[in-house]
């Protein structure tokens, strides 16, 4: 994926990133998603908000996160100085806390008692478990039963911190049909429910701010590679599944057109096999859980199960901020 | 132009509410489609909504979702549907027949042949629950153009404005869902759509349509006392599922029979008192 020397001013009011995004959602989500709106919009211009986030970052989540030159691979792979960002190193051991950090506090902003999610490998179940401990909230994190199975570990901590873990038995039983779930308990307890959704998917606002609270990641980088090795990156590589880890660090390098970003996506079993999560590389668009996007789908426009080694980078539809360059 | 306008102008003359039933197209078997559309005629059915599987249906409760389910696994798919509905106007002429579904089937299906091969099979409504008012100029335009009424929800927590947006876009009927969740969950708030019909009939000018929720001829006749239509759909979805194999469409034409019945007595009670 190329860069393009351009500014990059997305989404539109709509929440439209070119043909992508939008809101694609049944009549009874659309005030909740206005109110959505309208709410983020004040906390992005209220310094109390962003300070607070900023704050949590620091003292809770222990950012910012190193980088760390890996030498030994580096050397072993022969060519490129491999520099990796310790997103592990955050509290719960990945990106994910940043963004329910930020959605979090807009709860508690818009008086939401409650706060739901989906999660596929329970790495963003279990930073929203901790960040609804964290603020004496309610959480219910619904996963599919099929993923239950196979990361009980991390169920088990969710369980630990207070959460309820709801088995999704419907569709595949993963990611997809927990996300499907999770819109479904929101829609029907609207009122005293935020829903924190863990990627860049969903409709109009939630892409764009997940992408927001996700950026601290490139932002440190920005900093952090000119003061350890005097330049930044000639490329930025990072795994693709729901795209928010992705996201999160090429945002702000977008307008660094010396800079490549590279996502790779997982091939499973190869691209031939019908068994892979490459929904970027050979997915086609379509409309799926709030927005336009590129999905994994057959002739019927049914949405297929996506195939990963990783629980975590199965997702069938590929985030919009990617779909967009 | 499409039945739907014909069909609630003649039930407005008889002083009568139209009855829309749901089912999923290819549920639980696609052979017992048109055994249970029929039945559904036969049960007092003025308008027949179908359902169109898809793989993630988000608006829908667990009922409709099993529905779905059952029908991909026979490979059902939009074509299918299409080609039940056409064998349906074989018998029947009259019946409007109204889509209801998702986005991603239409768009890989393509909106332009769609239409063509809806209007060509005898569809007369389409309803896409992922396709509100602002993502769908282009969509709801074609479907016109087809002779195909776009038909949108309205919920107890859309606007006034809302309402302008929907009657420039939408047409034949407004499907106004009767309380906030998905398909098929209970807290159904008469008085409130009691209170909301009117003011949605005077501001969109098309019938209005109550649905979500509804389940039996008690809640139906409220219903039908101030609305134009009364939708049921998981609720026959539950007759089709619990019924012995074969014997789902007299069940389900059974359960129809007796919420017509329970509608038009309260309708000819409402004439009478008139």
């Amino acid at each position: 994926m190329q860069m393009q020397d351009l500014p990059y001013n997305l989404p539109d009011a709509g929440g439209h990133f070119g043909p992508y995004g939008g809101v694609f959602v049944a009549e009874t989500l659309m005030p909740a998603l206005a109110e959505l709106r309208e709410a983020y919009a004040a906390a992005q211009a209220d310094p109390a908000f962003r300070a607070e986030y900023e704050y949590d970052l620091k003292h809770y989540v222990g950012r910012p996160s190193p980088i760390y030159h890996a030498k030994r691979w580096s050397g072993l792979l022969g060519g490129a100085q491999i520099f990796l960002k310790r997103e592990d190193l955050n509290h719960t051991g990945a990106h994910k806390i940043n963004n329910c950090i930020g959605q979090a506090l807009l709860a508690r902003r818009m008086g939401k008692p409650r706060v739901i999610a989906e999660t596929g490998a329970g790495q963003h179940g279990v930073a929203t478990a901790t960040v609804a401990a964290r603020y004496g909230m309610e959480c219910v994190v619904y996963m599919g039963s099929e993923d239950i199975r196979r990361q009980a570990a991390n169920v088990y901590r969710m369980k630990l911190l207070g959460a309820k873990v709801v088995p999704v038995e419907s569709g595949s039983k993963t990611l997809k049909d927990a996300l499907n779930e999770a819109m479904r308990d929101w829609v029907t307890n609207i009122g005293n429910t935020f829903y924190i959704i863990g990627t860049v998917a969903g409709p109009h606002p939630y892409p764009m701010m997940v992408r927001d609270f996700q950026a601290v990641i490139g932002e440190e980088c920005k900093t952090q590679m000119p003061e350890l090795v005097g330049r930044q990156p000639d490329a930025v590589i990072a795994c693709v599944g729901g795209g928010s880890n992705a996201m999160g660090i090429f945002y702000p390098y977008i307008p660094l057109a010396d800079v490549k970003l590279i996502g790779v996506e997982a091939a499973g079993h190869g691209l031939d096999s019908g068994k892979h999560a490459a929904s970027l590389t050979a997915g086609r668009s379509g409309v799926l859980h709030g927005n336009r996007t590129y999905l994994l789908q057959d002739e019927n426009g049914q949405v297929i199960e996506t195939h990963s080694i990783s629980a975590g980078l199965g997702f069938g539809s590929r985030r919009i901020r990617h779909d967009h360059r | 132009m499409s039945r739907i306008p014909t069909t609630f102008a003649a039930l407005a003359a008889q002083g009568r509410k139209a009855l829309i039933p749901f089912i999923t197209a290819g549920d639980p078997d696609p052979d017992l489609t048109l055994p249970l559309m029929r039945a559904l005629v036969a049960g007092g059915a003025d308008i027949i909504e179908l359902g169109v599987p898809f793989s993630d249906p988000m608006a829908d409760g667990p009922t409709i979702q099993r529905a779905s389910e059952r029908a991909l696994a026979h490979g059902m798919s939009l074509r299918r549907v299409l080609a039940l509905v056409s064998e349906f106007r074989k018998e029947n002429a009259t019946t409007p027949v109204v889509l209801m579904g998702y986005a991603n089937p239409v768009e890989a299906y393509g909106v332009d042949v769609f239409a063509m091969d809806a209007k060509k099979a005898g569809v007369d409504g389409v309803l896409v629950v992922d396709y509100p008012p602002e993502e769908c100029a282009g969509f709801s335009a074609t479907m016109k153009q087809a002779g195909i009424d776009p038909i949108f929800l309205l919920a107890p927590t859309s606007t006034e404005k809302r309402y302008a947006e929907v009657a420039q876009i939408g047409s034949g009927y407004i499907y106004y869902v009767s309380l906030k969740g998905v398909t098929g969950s209970g807290n159904l708030d008469l008085d409130e759509v009691a209170r909301r019909i009117p003011l949605i009939r005077e501001k969109v000018g098309m019938p209005v349509g109550v649905g979500f929720g509804i389940r039996d001829g008690a809640a139906a006749a409220r219903i039908a006392a101030v609305a134009d239509a009364v939708v049921i759909g998981s609720r026959i979805i539950e007759e089709i599922e619990s019924a012995p194999a074969g014997e789902a469409p007299a069940r389900v034409q059974r359960f129809l029979s007796g919420v017509r019945a329970a509608m038009d007595a309260a309708t000819d009670k409402q004439g009478a008192i008139a």
